[in-house]
């Protein structure tokens, strides 16, 4: 049985149209997906849409199933049971994402402890060993600091350390290397790939960048308009893009194999529309 | 961090200064020699003068003011001129009462507003967030002493569950002087807190679009979760400036409703003794309530600092 299973979701704010357009996908336990497209396409909507995180505004229909659970219509209470514990999310920028008056350590305790009941000492002890394994050296020092005494690459980590710290089945990550400078974007990213394998979960990856997806995922889903365009595995898509948006992508992302010299290539040489 | 303190210090030295530069200043502006009030208008030239020698209002208006500066350091008000009583006796008694209505009246405000202005942020496009604004709008434009006229006429002489007016000292009667103090304290705070909610459901509505507060989501609190654990210490940052501004009004408010409710605190005091023309009383009375509202300020900055660890880091 599919983790996630995702059918024909449209959402649509107020009265204007939808920004999703019937979708569907498949995440199955473990697997790695990379949504990708740019900005404006659906992306966050649609993790959003899985988080049951959308704004009061938002009309959802379709289906949207977390192992047994439907997501659609389910009450924030349901949700928020899930949230942080089976299911969670890593936004996009790491500057803001943390509680600016608390220090780190609480913040990522109080995750283990929302959704269990473990004693302080245990909580605290488990934070720290959860704070060395998203590759803090001193994991101790980085629990007693305010997010404001790190960089956006600790704070990062801390996310990611907040988000894991439940081994969820699934986790969103939505850009969340796309704040931080190339460098500790790779590092950032290999951590990822090694948390997340260690801990077997399910990893839905949202990106505008095919390079980054294609280092992490196994399979892609392409998405233009607030509809999915391509899908197939990471490797699939470089070789044999169908979509001309896709080989727009395929082909901005390889630029180590465009001639000295010669112009770069964009999106828009392959796929008018997206010229906007 | 020690030469901010000092520079804070230095600027609180130099407000009182100021402050009782102008408050002296505008006391001697006032109309009416105290000497000629006291006595009358049958009193002649030769008992003016010697009146005004015993008050010691013939001197130069600098002596008076060192004077009365330097005795304010020891802590003494000076004399007033009507009663021949020490300022600081006249005062000290007054102190509890406006002290008590102004403090609980800031806290109820704050009781009443925290919760309603969180709904109103939360529920904002519901019909319960714009019932809460438009609640707020209207109690905005309510005047403290007509809510307090119409308090005391429904509960203490309609109803009749609380007394209308009077004062009874908390050593007397710990009960009484809640009853008695209640209906004074909902008169300002009711108005206070209409205020307040807007600006609670405002710092409340800029926490829910913080990245923090989604992250808080993602991780598994609730609306009202999120907003308690990690919306409170964020959005108090604005509203503790917005509390200390409200002390102040408070304390004008308080000048009135004293009178509506009888109370012997410091605004009757006050308005007794600007009706005698006492300036010793006047002064004194004014130059407190300056003190305390840079009192106020003070502890303002100070919290910004307890609430908000990047303030901690950038002073050091």
């Amino acid at each position: 049985m599919s983790l996630l299973r995702v059918r024909d979701l449209t959402v649509a704010f107020g009265r204007r149209p939808p920004v999703v357009r019937g979708i569907s996908f498949d995440v199955e336990p473990g697997q790695r997906v990379g949504l990708i497209g740019e900005s404006g396409c659906g992306k966050t909507v649609t993790s959003l849409a899985v988080m049951g995180l959308l704004p009061d505004n938002a009309r959802i229909s379709g289906s949207i199933r977390l192992g047994d659970v439907e997501v659609v219509g389910s009450s924030d209470r349901a949700m928020s049971e899930l949230r942080g514990d089976e299911l969670t999310m890593i936004f996009q920028e790491p500057m803001t994402a943390l509680d600016p008056t608390m220090r780190c350590g609480r913040q990522v305790a109080e995750v283990l402890r929302l959704h269990s009941t473990a004693a302080p000492g245990a909580a605290r002890e488990r934070v720290l060993v959860m704070l060395g394994e998203v590759g803090f050296a001193d994991p101790e020092r980085i629990a007693n600091s305010f997010p404001h005494e790190l960089s956006g690459g600790q704070r990062q980590r801390v996310v990611t350390a907040m988000a894991l710290i439940n081994s969820p089945d699934l986790v969103i990550c939505d850009e969340p290397t796309t704040a931080l400078d190339v460098t500790v974007q790779a590092t950032v990213l290999k951590l990822l790939d090694r948390v997340l394998a260690s801990q077997n979960a399910a990893c839905l990856f949202i990106s505008h960048d095919l390079a980054v997806v294609s280092e992490l995922c196994s399979d892609v889903l392409v998405m233009l308009d607030g509809e999915i365009v391509e899908r197939g595995t990471a490797s699939g898509i470089f070789t044999d893009a169908q979509h001309p948006y896709t080989k727009g992508l395929v082909a901005t992302s390889r630029l180590d194999l465009v001639e000295p010299g010669s112009r770069l290539p964009l999106v828009e040489d392959f796929y008018a529309g997206a010229e906007r | 961090m020690i030469a901010t303190v000092a520079r804070r210090l230095g600027v609180f030295a130099l407000s009182l200064v100021g402050a009782s530069l102008a408050i002296f200043i505008i006391c001697q502006a006032l109309p009416g020699d105290p000497a000629r009030i006291l006595l009358g208008d049958g009193a002649s030239a030769e008992q003016i003068a010697a009146k005004a020698h015993e008050l010691g209002t013939d001197r130069p208006a600098i002596v008076r003011y060192l004077t009365w500066v330097a005795g304010m350091l020891r802590g003494d008000f000076g004399t007033s001129y009507a009663s021949g009583v020490a300022v600081s006796g006249l005062i000290g008694p007054t102190l509890p009462v406006t002290g008590a209505l102004a403090g609980f009246s800031l806290l109820v405000s704050v009781v009443i507003a925290l919760p309603f202005g969180m709904l109103a942020a939360l529920r904002r496009r519901r019909w319960e967030g714009v019932a809460v604004s438009a609640v707020a709008q209207v109690g905005m434009a309510i005047p403290a002493f007509w809510a307090g006229i119409l308090l005391s006429i429904l509960f203490g002489v309609v109803w009749r569950v609380l007394p209308p007016n009077g004062y009874i000292p908390l050593t007397t009667d710990p009960i009484g002087w809640a009853r008695s103090l209640a209906l004074p304290v909902l008169a300002l705070a009711l108005v206070q807190a209409a205020v307040l909610v807007r600006y609670v459901r405002s710092a409340f509505i800029d926490v829910l679009s913080e990245d923090y507060y989604r992250t808080a989501r993602a991780v598994g609190w609730s609306r009202w979760g999120a907003l308690l654990r990690h919306g409170v210490r964020n959005a108090s940052l604005s509203l503790v400036t917005v509390l200390g501004l409200q002390l102040a009004s408070i304390l004008v408010g308080a000048i009135v409703i004293e009178q509506v409710f009888v109370l012997p605190g410091l605004g009757s005091l006050l308005l007794t003794y600007v009706r005698q023309k006492d300036v010793m009383v006047i002064q004194g009375v004014v130059m407190l309530l300056v003190l305390a509202v840079l009192l106020i300020n003070a502890l303002v900055e100070v919290s910004y600092v307890l609430i908000d660890p990047r303030l901690r880091t950038a002073e050091r």
